[in-house]
């Protein structure tokens, strides 16, 4: 039977099941199929901090949704076109997501009575008529994956296992997309067992052929490939793209990389990465606790080394006076805060912006520290980057202001040219500088960065002491000097303050909007989604995201006041509308939300819109 | 191989131009006098040499060494120089702490550079007080201490540093005194020589505070009747007239303090600071009594282990082995790696 094929701009398809059902995987390989075939993509996983909460309930439900398109795309898609519901728990999580007349493929074998009792179901969702708003695809998918596989030598529960890979199967063709990446991924994953690489490539055959075969899919759907600038793309998501930029960072300054970590939610698959690369130079200590973390990083970064630590809001409290010493010390060191809901453990697995007031201020003393934030999962590649140039060139702490939605989100990325990328390369002191020509000047700044000399260990002549005590002037020496202590202060704010950063851009392709967004960090996608969407409706809106947060862009406040309003959408309760007014009296509109979840490109749309009515 | 340049250093290339400012009369100057005196023994560039410490009277030390030095934060200093130390196998690096610096905020930062056996010389000045906070008992205070933060009396028991030094897996452990710069010389010889983390526990007077809380061991009427002088391969006697031993008494679990006239020759303990089993080192750890009598002073622990730089930089080594390719080169191939896919 010949089956139609429609063509489609743009889908949105969520895997949800239950943790130990493999939705992730099956969404990453959905994901890199697609990459392959030239859509534009976006990803957004979401998952429960247990690694295997109790099978079949609610709080153990994993989901990864994709949004693909045939243009380029910002954001992973407020709400599904499709479904696929693994059991009953997956389906009563996400239906509320569901816009009416999408489709749901659902795994019957699990539609028990014991598993519908677990969520709450007194009859099967797919024996009333609460679906009846809805394409509802029935598949036993448990039972014709081990269908399919009596013939290989695995066990039934491998077998059963295997049904991740059934409904990959059934989706890829559904949405025709390119499988022999996913073949090449099982042959890889499972190659110490060829049993279960037969096993996954025969369940994903059975699904695809069975979307063949079967009446209940009668349209096969096409996106075509999306518009791209040329070059060469991979799929990524922000903390690998974080970790390549840090070893990225390595190379263009010719220094070896130090990380410093401690495993926390939603950063540690940044030292697991780094710890791949030691071909590099790069060296990986998994601390004892975040405190020695950052003080080792500190450590080699005395030593000439770049120094990074990585962590969540929680790591970074517990940082901070070590952050503070790094600014008295005037050392490079770049410290990654992959923000997370909370405070305290909050919710380790969802995503927040609320760390932005302790990246300005959470230090003892006044000490101040330049602080960037990712816009977009590749983005954090060039945001690492421009982390370790500001540390390096200016010998100070830079805080990246990461979150999870961009950590675990991934997009397209347009591969960059190594030569492409800026120079880090630095000076060590190899001499002495002061006016006597033997004596050595720990605290000499170069007059136009405020950056004292780098001499590290190892350098004779330059042997000097540094610490925490004040220090005076020049010298290093300890200082209680009130007038000196009072220099020192204002010229560590000022070296901070004075670090050229580029200015704001402001997108506004219409030229007459009256009302400015402003974000910063991972809201990009959300604000610049919502206001395409108000001007494809006719309506004026202006864009500015902010990248640097410490310093702000020397244009900053002229573009504020160009505008009669002000909007600033936060995943907080409004951190930097609290900076922007204080800054430079500009009033601001605060949206906040904090619920663990990005913002929709919808519920911005409407809420920008309610604004324009009363400019 | 060519033979090794004499440096020819001497004491007063070790010390720094800055003011020494601990209080007249600490034990701390004997110390700093007996370290910048032994140094050029090792022979090793005064830029190759780095002092890290925490904070805490002890921790001052780096400014008073000419040096590289840092100054760092409250029970850190560990932390801090394993960072440097496996990233810069070629320094030198030694760490000055103090009780409550190393044993009340930072005992998490000793006991874990001690079990990874980093390539750290770790003195910690014991004075069994706060002295920078102005007289509050410490970790290695005894019990019923009466400080200001105690006024009647502390309630907390006292950690015995080597103790835990040995059950974090230390692979050199040892004590000496602040008075005795002979013999806290042969300890630090003994440190510096030690590849991997070596832990020296310095009994050091705190005149103001605490003072004389080590009398007994420095006095000459008692201290031979009381420290047990540790010498490798040879038995375990002390006393005035060698009138003690150490004796591992059949069915006990640990050493005990006789009288020599009261056991056979081949009973008394030979002091072997190689043996691998913590246990000994630790049994001769927990001979003194409150009153410091039977107090080992020495090496008690120097093993074998590989340290911590070590693997690490072997890792970073054998990685780096197999690299033909540019740096830049490196990292085009790591940036096209994976599915990649081009548009024209």
């Amino acid at each position: 039977m010949t089956k139609q094929i429609r063509q489609l701009d743009r889908v949105v398809i969520r895997f949800a099941g239950d943790s130990g059902d493999g939705m992730q995987l099956t969404g990453d390989r959905f994901t890199s199929e697609t990459a392959q075939l030239g859509n534009d993509i976006s990803t957004l996983p979401n998952f429960p901090a247990e690694i295997r909460a109790p099978a079949g309930t609610l709080p153990g439900v994993s989901s990864f949704q994709v949004h693909f398109a045939d243009y380029d795309i910002l954001t992973p898609g407020d709400a599904p076109n499709v479904l696929v519901a693994m059991n009953p728990a997956a389906l009563k999580a996400n239906l509320a997501d569901l816009p009416r007349g999408a489709d749901i493929i659902v795994n019957t074998d699990e539609f028990t009575r014991r598993n519908l009792a677990k969520v709450g179901y007194q009859v099967s969702p797919l024996e009333d008529d609460s679906l009846a708003g809805y394409v509802v695809h029935p598949v036993a998918l448990t039972s014709m994956t081990v269908g399919a596989l009596t013939e290989q030598d695995v066990s039934k529960k491998d077998a059963e296992r295997a049904k991740n890979m059934f409904a990959l199967g059934l989706l890829s063709w559904m949405y025709s997309r390119p499988y022999q990446s996913t073949i090449r991924f099982l042959e890889r994953k499972f190659a110490a067992r060829p049993e279960l690489v037969a096993a996954n490539i025969a369940a994903f055959r059975a699904g695809w052929n069975f979307g063949e075969t079967t009446e209940d899919f009668a349209v096969r759907y096409e996106v075509k490939p999306a518009k791209m600038q040329p070059g060469t793309y991979r799929n990524i998501t922000g903390n690998a793209a974080l970790s390549l930029g840090l070893v990225a960072a390595g190379v263009r300054s010719g220094l070896p990389v130090f990380l410093g970590a401690y495993p926390i939610t939603p950063a540690s698959d940044i030292l697991h990465e780094l710890s791949k690369h030691k071909r590099f130079g790069v060296l990986t200590m998994q601390a004892e606790d975040e405190i020695a973390a950052v003080g080792a990083a500190l450590g080699a970064s005395y030593g000439g080394a770049l120094g990074v630590t990585t962590t969540s809001g929680p790591g970074v409290a517990l940082k901070s006076e070590t952050i503070s010493l790094a600014v008295a010390l005037e050392l490079p060191l770049v410290i990654v805060d992959v923000q997370r809901a909370g405070p305290s453990t909050g919710m380790p697995t969802k995503t927040e912006q609320a760390d932005l007031n302790m990246a300005l201020y959470g230090r003892h003393g006044e000490a101040p520290v330049a602080v960037i934030a990712p816009k977009s999962p590749s983005d954090c590649f060039h945001a690492a980057i421009e982390a370790a140039r500001i540390a390096l060139t200016y010998r100070t702490p830079v805080i990246l202001l990461s979150d999870n939605y961009v950590a675990n989100g991934s997009e397209p990325w347009l591969l960059p040219e190594v030569e492409s990328l800026p120079d880090l390369r630095v000076e060590f002191a190899t001499a002495p500088n002061g006016e006597d020509g033997v004596s050595f000047l720990p605290y000499l700044r170069d007059p136009q960065t405020l950056a004292r000399p780098w001499a590290i260990p190892g350098t004779a002549g330059l042997e000097h002491r540094i610490g925490g005590l004040e220090k005076a002037d020049k010298t290093g020496d300890i200082s209680y000097d009130p007038a000196n202590h009072d220099f020192m202060v204002r010229t560590r704010a000022a070296r901070i303050e004075t670090i050229p950063v580029p200015d704001i851009e402001v997108e506004d392709p219409d030229g007459d909007a009256r009302v400015l967004v402003l974000g910063w960090g991972s809201t990009y996608g959300p604000i610049g989604a919502a206001c395409r969407g108000l001007r494809q409706r006719g309506l004026s809106i202006a864009q500015a995201h902010l990248r640097h947060l410490a310093p702000m862009p020397a244009n900053l406040g002229a573009v504020l006041r160009a505008y009669d309003r002000v909007v600033i959408p936060e995943m907080n309760l409004g951190q930097l509308a609290h900076v922007i007014r204080a800054r430079y009296l500009v009033d601001t509109i605060g949206y906040n939300q904090v619920r663990g979840l990005p913002f929709t490109a919808n519920e911005l749309e409407t809420m920008l819109e309610e604004v324009l009515k009363n400019v | 191989m060519s033979e090794p340049v004499t440096l020819k250093l001497t004491a007063k290339d070790f010390k720094s131009d800055q003011e020494v400012r601990w209080c007249p009369g600490c034990g701390d100057y004997a110390i700093l006098a007996a370290i910048q005196q032994f140094m050029p023994e090792l022979n090793i560039p005064r830029e190759r040499t780095v002092f890290v410490s925490g904070i805490g009277c002890s921790s001052r030390f780096p400014y008073y060494m000419n040096t590289y030095g840092m100054h760092s934060i409250h029970g850190r200093a560990p932390a801090i120089a394993t960072g440097l130390s496996v990233s810069r196998p070629d320094l030198s690096v030694w760490v000055v702490t103090g009780d409550g610096d190393a044993l009340s905020i930072g005992g998490n930062h000793l006991i874990h550079a001690l079990r990874r056996n980093v390539n750290l010389k770790i003195l910690l000045f014991n004075n069994r007080i706060y002295g920078l906070t102005k007289g509050q008992y410490s970790p290695t205070s005894e019990v019923g201490k009466v400080t200001k933060s105690t006024p009647v009396g502390s309630a907390d028991a006292p950690f015995n540093p080597l103790s835990l030094a040995l059950g974090a897996e230390a692979s050199f452990v040892g004590r000496t005194i602040d008075s005795d710069r002979k013999h806290l010389q042969s300890v630090l010889r003994a440190a510096a020589e030690h590849q991997g983390s070596a832990f020296v526990e310095i009994y050091q007077n705190c005149n103001i505070f605490n003072d004389g809380a080590f009398d007994q061991l420095k006095e000459p009427a008692t201290r031979d009747d009381y420290l047990i002088r540790l010498e490798h391969g040879r038995p375990i006697t002390f006393g005035a007239d060698g009138q003690f031993c150490v004796v591992h008494p059949p069915g006990g679990f640990g050493l005990e303090v006789r009288e020599t006239a009261s056991v056979r020759p081949e009973e008394i303990v030979t002091h072997d600071a190689t043996v691998a089993d913590p246990a000994y080192a630790f049994a001769l750890s927990r001979l003194p009594g409150l009153d410091l009598r039977n107090t080992p002073i020495g090496v008690f622990r120097s093993v074998d282990r590989p340290s911590y730089d070590s693997v690490v930089q072997a890792q970073l080594a054998e990685a780096k082995a197999t690299v033909t390719e540019t740096p830049e080169q490196q990292l085009a191939g790591l940036l096209n790696s994976g599915d990649t896919w081009t548009i024209v």
